[in-house]
């Protein structure tokens, strides 16, 4: 058994430095790497370029990385729900790419896979696809799309083993496995990290291969950002 | 004239029994409310889950389980949850048998735009841009007019598009369209509105044969 375990996040992080290219798993506030975010504030790395599909809120998630300017450029999908990153939007001292969230997606499973580039529908004849080859096949139209290159992945699992295998849970599943193995080094926080041989082979969502670091998260807070509930009876 | 609740209510009649359904936010999320009696159908949330159920109960709240809006939600017997690219393999693959979304303005060519408003704050497509390029039955919903009372039914948007000549049909508060090679033909009028009604609201050819409907609802 090849181990992955490092022994906290400081340790899981050796290596970040000004200006790199970092994926981060999670949809909105759900399955992200609250743990890794937290330390790269308190790390005072800038100049980076983040893949996430979204940018967290003011005071949470990749939202603490904007307040600090940390963050050159936000490569996502949808980025609401957060001022600071509106007003350094505006002001121009933060870049920002949007593109489909499917190829958002799919773009990290190209990196993970070894495929270069993709034909995507989605874009076609809209400014997505200005200045990318585009391609008909069977009578559609297809806009190519890039592979991401990263230099770390930050992804979050439900349960670990010190093999690096990951199991998700729920929607916090996300973009999380789609960034395993898509970056130089993928490191994997996880709220329970157990011993190799404890988790059933069967039920393994991401195989240790694809996770270069795993490390145990202090604490989460799991914060909820549409808290919707119905009424009993 | 239909409210949201009555255009939603239109929009369900259209379901069918074992269809996979994706719903946008807004007007599309209340269609889960109207589906019609004696069918099954499960709704995909792009950001991971197949099967999705009602709110939770107060207290039952799971933050790791969410809908698309980032609410939170249940699941229904045989939901299950995946990974985003798979979400949208099924998407681009044509798992899913219908999307319905919201529009800011669609043209008579089915181009819709439903994501920037260049001059203002731009949140970004999410996963709209590849729901309406793969989708092959895709529905909007929307008001036929803007707050201005200007038609969103155009000959061409203005808007940035989210995509080229994907939308197949259209419910607003006034009536129930479907784009054609010719424009939008007019299939049903809303409760109480008239041809001429819908004929003043639509910038783009509307197309009107014989006698147009009312819609039956309930």
């Amino acid at each position: 058994m090849i181990r992955k375990t490092v022994s906290n996040v400081t340790e899981a992080l050796v290596g970040i430095k000004d200006d790199m290219t970092f994926m981060l798993g999670g949809f909105g506030l759900c399955g992200i790497p609250e743990n890794s975010i937290k330390e790269l504030v308190k790390s005072d790395i800038k100049g980076l370029t983040c893949i996430s599909n979204n940018a967290g809120v003011d005071d949470f998630g990749l939202g603490l990385l904007l307040q600090k300017k940390q963050i050159k450029k936000m490569i996502s999908s949808y980025v609401g729900e957060n001022e600071e990153f509106e007003r350094q939007m505006l002001s121009g001292e933060l870049d920002v790419e949007l593109i489909p969230q499917g190829t958002l997606a799919e773009r990290c499973r190209a990196a993970q896979g070894g495929f270069p580039a993709f034909y995507t529908p989605a874009g076609y004849g809209t400014e997505v696809a200005e200045g990318k080859e585009t391609r008909e096949f069977n009578g559609k139209m297809y806009v190519l799309e890039n592979a991401f290159e990263a230099d770390f992945a930050f992804v979050k699992a439900w349960k670990g083993d010190e093999a690096g295998n990951l199991i998700f849970k729920g929607t916090a599943r996300n973009f999380n496995p789609c960034m395993c193995g898509a970056a130089k080094i993928t490191i994997a926080e996880v709220e329970e990290l157990v011993p190799a041989g404890t988790l059933d082979p069967d039920q393994i969502h991401i195989p240790g291969i694809f996770v270069q670091r795993i490390f145990q998260g202090n604490q989460y807070e799991k914060r909820i950002e549409q808290r919707t509930v119905r009424k009993r009876g | 004239m239909l409210d949201k609740n009555g255009i939603a209510k239109r929009i369900a009649k259209e379901l069918q029994d074992g269809y996979f359904v994706n719903l946008g936010i807004g007007i599309p999320t209340l269609v889960a409310n109207y589906i019609p009696q004696g069918i099954e159908v499960e709704f995909q949330s792009e950001n991971g889950v197949l099967g999705m159920g009602p709110f939770p109960f107060e207290g039952e709240e799971d933050a790791d389980i969410i809908n698309a809006g980032k609410q939170t939600i249940t699941t229904m017997p045989g939901a299950s949850f995946f990974d985003s690219a798979t979400s949208f393999s099924m998407i681009r693959g044509k798992h899913v048998d219908l999307t319905i979304l919201g529009a800011m303005e669609v043209s008579e060519e089915g181009d819709i735009a439903n994501w920037k408003i260049p001059g203002k704050m731009v949140k970004g497509m999410g996963g709209a841009m590849d729901l309406v390029a793969s989708a092959e039955n895709i529905i909007v919903a929307m008001m036929h007019t803007n707050k201005a009372g200007a038609s969103k039914l155009l000959k061409k948007c203005s808007l940035p598009l989210t995509g080229v000549g994907c939308v197949k049909k259209i419910v607003t508060n006034l009536a129930f369209l479907e784009v054609t090679d010719s424009g939008f033909k007019l299939l049903e009028r809303a409760p109480g509105v008239s041809v001429e009604d819908i004929k003043n609201a639509t910038e783009g050819n509307l197309i009107v044969e014989g006698d147009v409907p009312e819609m039956i609802l309930d």
